[in-house]
């Protein structure tokens, strides 16, 4: 019978196929963790005496919780609050006691955990990949199977490397056509959370494919998968192809010499078979799309950048437009822009501050707003200041930070205020996700690149 | 983990569609590295003003409210961050079931392994719940039945799960017991 990718992922890491006792016991190859859902589940090891199985599966940052200002001369770093100091020290405890590599300050490759990962090649294709953060879906680029989990199955697969898990339905979303100009995967992701909906995808693993997928890059891919949880989905996935390949050869962890030849040939042939079948396919159309942005409280609520405001009839529609401080009929090209974020695992690959860049060369931002860069890792931030890219950022009046989260969720002290309207390339619009009484308007670096020089929300295209 | 067989309790209505775990339980409070004490920060941003102040006409701040250990929920409760600290807080709360017509995946696996019944009912029950006067609900897991206002209505919930909630155990007590498979697994697989 042809198989799809996951089918394949998923069969060659069942330990035990589900029962009517019990559910299936699926085998983790890669665990990432960081500070803020780990600790309660080391305690239960500690309470149960037990020890991490495979540490060398095992690889731990720190990203949520950690200030993005520089420490003072004397060394201490502005941590909002002690709970958010002690949280980031235990982390560092527990990797020292139970023998887990942890990526600290001092380490190169520090990061917010889907951008550091994949950087030191620790996700390949046809791996299982497992993280308490849903944005764990974003390794699905390679051909992982990678999704989050709660802090109880954190526990799981320390102790066992294994979970408990039924085998989620399948859906294959099919994106065709050559977007517009002024695009990006950005764009097309949340066109497809537009078009399938926010739950579209509960229960199922999307594979994305079609001409508008390939022609991604691997950074690309990264920001489409990172998304599907935006979807419902637990998980996205893209077929490896020569590019997955490009992109992982002579990185840290990837495999080297025969090894490696071998490895692309195992991962090449990862691909769906003709004829696979999927539970739900859905076909997306992306021919001359349009710059996108969210207007509304959750990612499903979206559109064109020359949208305008949709009529309140209904509950939620109404609730979204009172929050957002929004009228039934207006637009939402020129309305006036608070905070400008540049970062998250969604957007903080040097290829989204190149994209950023690109616009604010030589350019200002408008004098009311506040813009904050926030590389995704310390790999990123290098690179961006090898290129000169922080100098950009900051000759046009943004402030240049240390990696992190940072203002995605409004952890670590970095946040917009109440009715401040944020344009953000971050991945959640919640109600206030980025600070109390905060707005959020989800965009490419493109766009709020373009939002942050004019002041107000502003079409990219307009500045190509 | 408790074990769990039967409710019977008032419940609280929140209708919103998409509650999403920022909503149970903001950002804010989750540098904690403790499972205690969420309870009061749950829905913080719904629940209390600018000041700290708690909003009267939030459903959690009502008097007949505060001892209800059921919760009905909107379309797709749960959705957004897979942080486990929302069924954490809404077991500090006290409620022991959440009904909706959709639940996340991550929430609802996350709320059933704290021994937080998690419960999706069709369209047409969901409404009538959401829109009850009288606010009286039997849930009862053994035969996985509910009873609201004088009719039953049979439930689904995964069978592990529920051996696991009813029995009060642990996943990882069944997972530890997977010794011997796991081992060979990694043997044949490096
Ligand atoms: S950047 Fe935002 S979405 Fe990504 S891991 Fe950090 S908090 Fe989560």
């Amino acid at each position: 019978m042809p198989k799809s990718l996951f089918d394949k992922v998923w069969e060659a890491h069942e330990v035990l196929p589900q029962s009517p006792d019990h559910p299936g016991i699926l085998y983790i190859d890669l665990h990432l963790i960081h500070e803020v859902t780990s600790p309660q589940a080391f305690t239960v090891l500690r309470e149960r005496g037990l020890k991490v199985r495979r540490p060398d599966r095992t690889l731990a940052t720190m990203d949520h919780s950690t200030p993005t200002l520089p420490p003072d001369a004397s060394g201490q770093r502005p941590y909002v609050s002690e709970a958010a100091r002690r949280q980031v020290e235990q982390l560092q405890k527990n990797c020292a006691e139970f023998g887990i590599e942890l990526h600290d300050y001092q380490s190169p490759h520090r990061g917010i955990v889907h951008v550091m990962a994949p950087e030191m090649g620790a996700v390949q294709p046809g791996m299982t990949v497992v993280c308490g953060d849903s944005h764990t879906s974003t390794h699905g680029a390679f051909g992982a199977l990678a999704f989050g989990i709660g802090t109880s199955e954190v526990g799981h697969v320390l102790a066992s490397q294994c979970l408990l898990q039924n085998k989620p339905k399948s859906m294959l979303v099919e994106v065709k056509g050559t977007p517009g100009p002024g695009t990006g995967a950005k764009d097309i992701i949340l066109a497809i959370i537009g078009q399938i909906g926010i739950h579209g995808g509960t229960g199922h693993v999307i594979e994305y494919r079609g001409e508008a997928i390939s022609a991604l890059s691997m950074e690309g891919r990264m920001t489409l998968c990172n998304m599907s949880i935006e979807a419902g989905a637990r998980a996205g996935m893209v077929a490896p192809d020569e590019k997955t390949l490009a992109w992982l050869k002579g990185r840290p962890r990837a495999p080297q010499g025969a090894d490696w030849e071998a490895a692309c040939q195992r991962w090449l042939a990862l691909a769906s078979d003709p004829g696979a079948t999927f539970d739900t396919v859905v076909e997306v159309d992306v021919e001359g799309l349009k710059p996108q942005i969210t207007w509304g409280t959750h990612p499903g609520m979206e559109g064109n950048i020359d949208l305008t405001l949709p009529a309140d009839d209904n509950p939620d529609t109404r609730k979204a437009l009172q929050y957002m401080g929004e009228q039934p009929g207006e637009a939402m090209l020129g309305r006036k822009v608070d905070v400008v974020f540049v970062g998250s695992c969604t957007n903080a690959r040097l290829s989204d501050l190149r994209e950023a860049a690109a616009i604010l060369r030589g350019r200002k931002i408008a004098a009311h707003v506040r813009m904050l860069v926030v590389p995704g890792s310390e790999q990123v931030r290098q690179q961006a200041e090898a290129e000169g890219l922080h100098q950009i950022f900051t000759e046009a009046g943004a402030q240049w930070r240390e990696p992190g989260c940072s203002m995605c969720i409004a952890m670590n002290g970095d946040r917009a205020g109440p009715g401040e309207l944020a344009v953000s390339t971050s991945n959640r619009n919640f109600e206030g996700r980025q600070g109390q009484g905060s707005r959020t308007v989800l965009a490419s670096p493109a766009t709020a690149a373009a939002s942050a020089v004019r002041g107000a929300i502003a079409d990219p295209r307009e500045f190509l | 983990m408790e074990a769990l067989k039967r409710i019977e309790s008032c419940f609280v209505v929140l209708p919103e569609e998409n509650i999403d775990t920022d909503q149970i339980i903001p950002a804010q409070f989750l540098t904690t590295t403790s499972r205690e004490g969420l309870g009061q920060h749950a829905f913080h941003h719904w629940r209390y003003d600018e000041n700290g102040q708690p909003k009267p006409d939030f459903p959690f701040n009502q008097a007949e409210n505060t001892h209800c250990q059921v919760l009905v929920a909107g379309h797709n409760f749960g959705c957004g961050s897979s942080r486990e600290h929302a069924p954490w807080a809404l077991l500090d709360m006290g409620l022991k079931a959440v009904i909706s017509s959709e639940i996340a995946d991550i929430f609802r696996n996350n709320s059933l392994k704290n021994g937080l019944l998690a419960i999706v009912v069709p369209e047409s029950l969901h409404r009538q719940l959401l829109q009850a006067s009288e606010r009286k609900i039997i849930i009862d897991l053994e035969n996985q039945q509910l009873t609201f206002a004088g009719q039953h209505h049979a439930f689904e919930v995964d069978g592990f799960a529920r051996h696991c909630m009813l029995n009060g155990l642990d996943p990882l007590g069944f997972l530890l017991e997977q010794q011997p498979a796991i081992d060979a697994y990694e043997n044949t697989h490096g």
